[in-house]
C-alpha cells in the first residue's frame, strides 16, 4: 500500500511518501490510522489528534469506516487552506 | 474547465474565452484570489503553495460538475497556482458564464466557497518570523456551509 503525506503531516512524518505491506487484519482507514501509530512514536505523533488530519483513499475523501486494500493510495493532510 | 499550474493566468483574456461565440452568456462573475503581504500580525515575503496531484484535479472537476447542477450554466473556469508566490501574485481564478447575473453570481460564490474547503492545497508563508503552515479558519468552513443543501428542504 502506498501512503503519502502533504504539508505539516509530511513534515510530522519526516517523509512524504511509504510503501507497506499491509497486514490482512487491517480492513479501514480507523484499523490503518491505529495500525501506523504502533509502528513508531513519529507516526503516533503525527496521527494522534484526529481533528488536526483529513484522509484520502485513491484520491478521495474518506470517513473512518472506508474499507482499504494493499492496492490503495491512502493520502493524510492537514485540513486544506487554498483558494 | 481546470487548469492547475505555476504559471500566472491573463484574466483579461481568460474570461473572454468563457463566452467568446457564445450569444446565450448574459453575463460572467469572477473571483481573483491574490497574495496579501500580512497574516495576522506577521510580514508574509513570500508563500508556497502545495498541492496533492491527482486528487486536485479530482476535487476540482467534482466542486465545478456540482455548480454546473445547480445553476444554469454556460461555462465555468477554475484556475489554481502552486509553488512559490509573492504578495500581489495571483493564486486563483473562479468564473461562471450563464444567461442571468443571479446565477453566475452564486455559482462564483459557490465555486471559490468549497474550493476553500475542499480542494487539496496548502500555504506556506515565509515571515519576519520564519516559515509557518497557514491553518484552516472556521470562517472558511461556515462560508462554505451556507451551500450545503438542507437535507430536510432536500427530502420534500
Amino acid at each position: 500500500m502506498r501512503i503519502l503525506y502533504f504539508a505539516s503531516l509530511r513534515d510530522k512524518v519526516g517523509t512524504g511518501q511509504e510503501d507497506i505491506a499491509l497486514p490482512s487484519e487491517v480492513g479501514n482507514v480507523q484499523a490503518l490510522i491505529d495500525w501506523l501509530r504502533e509502528q513508531d512514536e513519529t507516526h503516533a505523533a503525527a496521527l494522534a489528534d484526529m481533528s488536526m488530519f483529513r484522509v484520502a483513499v485513491n484520491q478521495e475523501y474518506a470517513q473512518l469506516d472506508h474499507p482499504v486494500s494493499a492496492s490503495d493510495e491512502i493520502a493524510f493532510f492537514p485540513p486544506v487552506t487554498g483558494g | 474547465m481546470i487548469r492547475v499550474q505555476r504559471e500566472d493566468f491573463d484574466v483579461g483574456a481568460e474570461l473572454e474565452k468563457l463566452s467568446a461565440g457564445n450569444p446565450k452568456v448574459g453575463g460572467v462573475c469572477s473571483f481573483v484570489g491574490l497574495v496579501r503581504d500580512v497574516a495576522g500580525d506577521a510580514t508574509v515575503g513570500a508563500m508556497t503553495l502545495e498541492h496533492y496531484p491527482g486528487m486536485t484535479e479530482k476535487q476540482l472537476a467534482k466542486i465545478e460538475a456540482e455548480a454546473r447542477e445547480r445553476w444554469p450554466l454556460e461555462a465555468t473556469l477554475i484556475i489554481h497556482r502552486y509553488g512559490r508566490l509573492e504578495p500581489c501574485d495571483r493564486i486563483v481564478l473562479v468564473a461562471a458564464a450563464s444567461a442571468h447575473r443571479q446565477a453566475a453570481i452564486e455559482a462564483c460564490s459557490f465555486l471559490i466557497d468549497w474550493l476553500k474547503t475542499q480542494a487539496p492545497f496548502w500555504k506556506r508563508e515565509e515571515t519576519d518570523g520564519g516559515t509557518r503552515w497557514v491553518e484552516a479558519r472556521e470562517s472558511d468552513d461556515a462560508a462554505a456551509a451556507r451551500w450545503r443543501t438542507d437535507p430536510d428542504r432536500a427530502a420534500e
